[in-house]
């Protein structure tokens, strides 16, 4: 009896001798929740109602703000249009393209390695950089693009210089970049079994039904995360964007981006609420579109059991 | 030897079964052809923009848009990196010192403060760790410019603006994504190596530090890897924290020249060729452990 208090006693002792360590450890990030997160969020939200210019106290507009948004500030849907606009096309062209360059490198190619480093490195090029050998190369009068172009007979177009043409531009630069969605994409075509692609071969299955049936099911948490990191990230597009167009997103306001249309307001304006409350939106944006996707995950995603055998 | 071969062997023994040999062997060889083209294709693609920045970065000014195109630097200016490296008023040198010790100290909080908290969250138990870690995970949705706007502001009020202190400070305090992804890596090691260690007396602390670190030290170099990486790349946090030219980063650096001098294209080019290349060379020399690392997150994540 007194010995087994005694081992209980000790139990517990250790419990929270642990408890206080696992604090402990995690103590650094702890600090860093409550000061650069749940603070500047609510600050944030705090801010989007108020009318702030930093030197002065915030001052309570109520909904002000978002009315201003959405009724008198046209560069708020200009901006909102150039950022879906990107969005629609660089990401499904991203997803697309990885997904066929993961295809074509998987199996068992000769120089694997090689390939894989090449479509990789251009991961590694500062986005600065690779925005500015962009304008290089598509400089539409003398740059590399236009003259290959014309070698072949094509028309040459603006690229970053015409409305039309800067966000295409833009997203060739995103394509340019899509080594790490690809290097994804290879670790999930290795994960899937071989045997069941040649049980499918054995029955007949040609190679498209065997990637339509077996491949891309299996694919498709993979797509998932890509799919989702995409979204993120070109609802996120900003360095390209001003590198190219500056703060008025030149060429007629066709590279505003909604973060270059935030960025000025914050730190050019310094209107710190209506920035705050553009900021608001994009969070809410973002939210809303990862559900949704992953809402529709349980209708198009196909999660297999490790076993597996189950289709 | 013999599993390792077992795979192939068995897909052709499959295949032939279906197919007659011969014209299976002949339409095999022609969609390997037709891999192997547009492997090329793709690659030089994918290599075109590396090599028009290099020889442009070694292209006289006037040569950079003339016509017809120079596929090769005439003469080779090798000089423009040196007069890139101590452009008046823009020392890129110093710009490239500055970015080594921003990514520098980024990556090592990072990864010191990653490790500490993934294996917190990974290897002990303690009241609200899994909620925590939850609000930790789903922290990664948050844009980054709702943190950045007060965030700004606090920092000013506590005068560090123009310094590097609001772009390293809050790194070194951890990164939601590095967390998770060490956490991962700490809840694959096996219990009894804890266990043990506890029954010696060892302290938890010594735990982490002479046990379970050295075992996750291929995690360890890929977060650091990554997180130098993206910090050399960092943009927006530098743009709106720093204001002296002399700390600039070389991203911002390359900004900030190309607004003033907007026709010195083969400097420009000079300066980005100088922006990557440390990348570069930091990639080939880790490229084995970078690969083992992405691997196995694959596997366990």
């Amino acid at each position: 009896m007194a010995a087994t208090r005694v081992r209980q006693a000790r139990r517990g002792a250790a419990r929270r001798r642990e408890a206080r360590a696992g604090l402990l450890f995690v103590l650094p990030w702890l600090l860093s929740l409550l000061l650069f997160t749940a603070y500047p969020v609510l600050t944030t939200l705090y801010l989007s109602f108020t009318d702030y210019n930093i030197v002065q106290p915030p001052r309570w507009l109520g909904l002000q703000n978002y009315r201003t948004m959405f009724t008198a500030d046209p560069a708020f849907w200009t901006s909102v249009g150039n950022s879906a606009y990107y969005a629609l096309l660089a990401v499904p062209l991203g997803l697309a393209g990885a997904l066929g360059l993961a295809l074509l490198l998987n199996a068992r190619t000769q120089g694997l390695g090689v390939y894989r480093t090449l479509i990789a490195l251009p991961v590694l090029v500062p986005p600065v950089a690779s925005t500015m050998v962009f304008i290089v190369m598509f400089d539409p009068d003398n740059g590399l693009i236009n003259a290959l172009l014309q070698a072949v007979g094509l028309p040459t177009v603006g690229w970053l210089t015409d409305p039309t043409w800067a966000k295409p531009a833009l997203i060739l630069l995103s394509l340019w970049g899509l080594g790490a969605s690809v290097l994804i994409f290879l670790a999930g075509l290795q994960d899937i079994p071989q045997a069941l692609l040649d049980a499918a071969a054995i029955d007949g299955a040609g190679a498209w039904q065997r990637f339509r049936h077996v491949t891309l099911p299996l694919l498709t948490p993979v797509i998932l995360f890509n799919l989702v990191m995409g979204v993120i990230s070109s609802f996120h597009i900003f360095t390209q964007a001003l590198v190219v167009g500056g703060t008025t997103g030149k060429p007629l306001e066709s590279t505003l981006m909604f973060m270059v249309h935030i960025y000025r307001t914050a730190f050019r304006y310094f209107a710190m609420g209506q920035a705050a409350a553009l900021a608001v939106v994009l969070f809410l944006v973002v939210l809303v579109v990862t559900l949704v996707i992953f809402r529709s995950a349980p209708v198009w995603v196909h999660y297999e059991g490790r076993e597996g055998n189950n289709r | 030897m013999i599993p390792r071969d077992r795979t192939p062997t068995q897909q052709r023994s499959g295949k032939t079964g279906v197919y007659t040999p011969a014209r299976f062997r002949t339409r095999r060889s022609l969609a390997l052809m037709v891999r192997h083209v547009l492997l090329v294709a793709v690659a030089i693609a994918f290599l075109v923009p590396f090599y028009w920045m290099t020889i442009s970065a070694l292209k006289d000014n006037s040569q950079i848009f003339a016509r017809p195109l120079q596929w090769w630097p005439q003469p080779v200016r090798w000089d423009n990196l040196l007069r890139a490296l101590h452009y008046p008023g823009f020392p890129f040198l110093r710009f490239l010192w500055n970015s080594l010790l921003y990514a520098g100290c980024v990556s090592l909080g990072t990864v010191l403060s990653c490790a500490a908290v993934g294996y917190g969250f990974a290897r002990l138990h303690f009241p609200g760790r899994d909620l925590l870690f939850a609000i930790t995970v789903s922290t990664m949705l948050i844009p980054g410019i709702v943190i950045f706007i007060p965030t700004f502001v606090l920092f000013k009020y506590l005068g560090l603006l123009g310094t590097y202190a609001p772009l390293i400070v809050p790194a070194c305090l951890g990164n939601a994504f590095f967390i998770f992804l060490l956490r991962q890596f700490f809840l694959g090691l096996p219990q009894e190596l804890c266990d043990a260690a506890r029954v010696d007396g060892a302290g938890e602390l010594r735990i982490f530090w002479q046990i379970m670190l050295p075992l996750v030290r291929p995690a360890l170099l890929v977060a650091a890897l990554l997180s130098f990486i993206w910090t050399w790349h960092e943009f927006f946090g530098p743009l709106i924290y720093l204001s002296d030219r002399s700390q600039y980063p070389l991203s911002l650096g390359l900004f900030a020249f190309r607004a003033q001098h907007t026709t010195e294209w083969s400097l420009l080019m000079a300066a980005a060729t100088l922006a990557t290349l440390p990348l570069i060379v930091l990639f080939f020399c880790m490229q084995r452990t970078f690969l083992e690392g992405i691997t196995l997150t694959g596997i366990k994540g």
